[in-house]
């Protein structure tokens, strides 16, 4: 069954909104997590696989672009046993 | 970056997060701020349009470039590496009968070190979605008119492989030199959501 990051050809997600000269990050925490998950696989803690997996099993379309990735990293140190 | 004030939940549950990983060892605050730092100085979309206006003057790197992008790109000083992985690169030519628009349908896949972080229209499921059925709507919504008997090729991303396209030269910059050139590049054009 495909997952529901997998939405190539779905309709109903409205038009595409292009913001002028957004920022890299919207916020602080955002690049704390940009930089959190590239040190701790940097550090082998988890690989860039198993981030993907978690990111896509654990995400919502409710939740923003780092949201999820905050919640498939805190999901993986949870399961590894490091949280 | 340890200077953070934000008050918002989600700010402070990212916080929380660091200060356990860090107390455990696993992170380190300075090592994370030097690596945003070198990262946000080096993976920008200059990259990109320094490579596409070698390829408009330098037939051979084109010719190089589209055969083997990743072996291609140290010749200007870049490459794919520096990341979390190295990942195949595969550019793809505009011409007056083909144009291509890259993607990621299931996620982000981008190619970072080329193009800077991707914008957030790029990852939202609405351009994702839409782009692979109905790509000339989309273009148009980003002001994008193509004749209708230009053929159009999406590219979809994934983790191990990126895409980049090449826009067409514009007319009229024979004259131009290598630095001007870059400076016609848009990071939508190598995206393919603009001409160029």
């Amino acid at each position: 069954m495909p997952r529901i990051n997998d939405v190539g050809g779905q309709d109903g997600f409205g038009p595409v909104i292009e913001e002028p000269d957004e920022p890299i990050f919207r916020a602080d925490w955002e690049a704390h997590v940009f930089a959190m998950n590239r040190a701790l696989i940097g550090r082998g803690v988890y690989n860039l696989d198993e981030f993907r997996d978690a990111v896509e099993r654990t995400m919502s379309h409710e939740s923003s672009y780092y949201e999820n990735w905050f919640r498939g990293i805190r999901t993986l140190l949870e399961e590894k046993g490091h949280v | 970056m340890s200077d953070d004030h934000d008050d918002s939940p989600i700010a402070a549950r990212v916080r929380e997060l660091e200060a356990i990983l860090e107390e455990k060892g696993l992170l380190d605050a300075a090592e994370l701020d030097r690596a945003l730092e070198a990262f946000a100085h080096k993976a920008t979309p200059a990259n990109g349009f320094r490579v596409v206006a070698r390829a408009w003057v330098d037939d051979d790197f084109k010719a190089a470039l589209l055969e083997n992008a990743n072996e291609a790109l140290p010749s200007v000083g870049l490459s794919m590496g520096g990341g979390l992985q190295v990942q195949r690169l595969y550019v793809v030519e505009n011409t007056p009968q083909v144009h291509n628009v890259i993607v990621c349908t299931l996620c982000s896949c981008y190619p970072i070190a080329l193009l800077g972080p991707s914008p957030t229209w790029y990852k939202s499921p609405a351009y994702r979605s839409k782009v692979v059925s109905h790509p000339r709507e989309v273009l148009e919504q980003f002001g994008f008119t193509l004749p209708a008997e230009t053929e159009i090729r999406v590219w979809d991303a994934n983790a191990e492989t990126r895409y980049m396209v090449l826009p067409r030269r514009p007319a009229g910059t024979e004259q131009l030199s290598e630095d001007e050139l870059a400076a016609k590049v848009t990071r939508n054009g190598l995206i393919g959501t603009a001409p160029v």
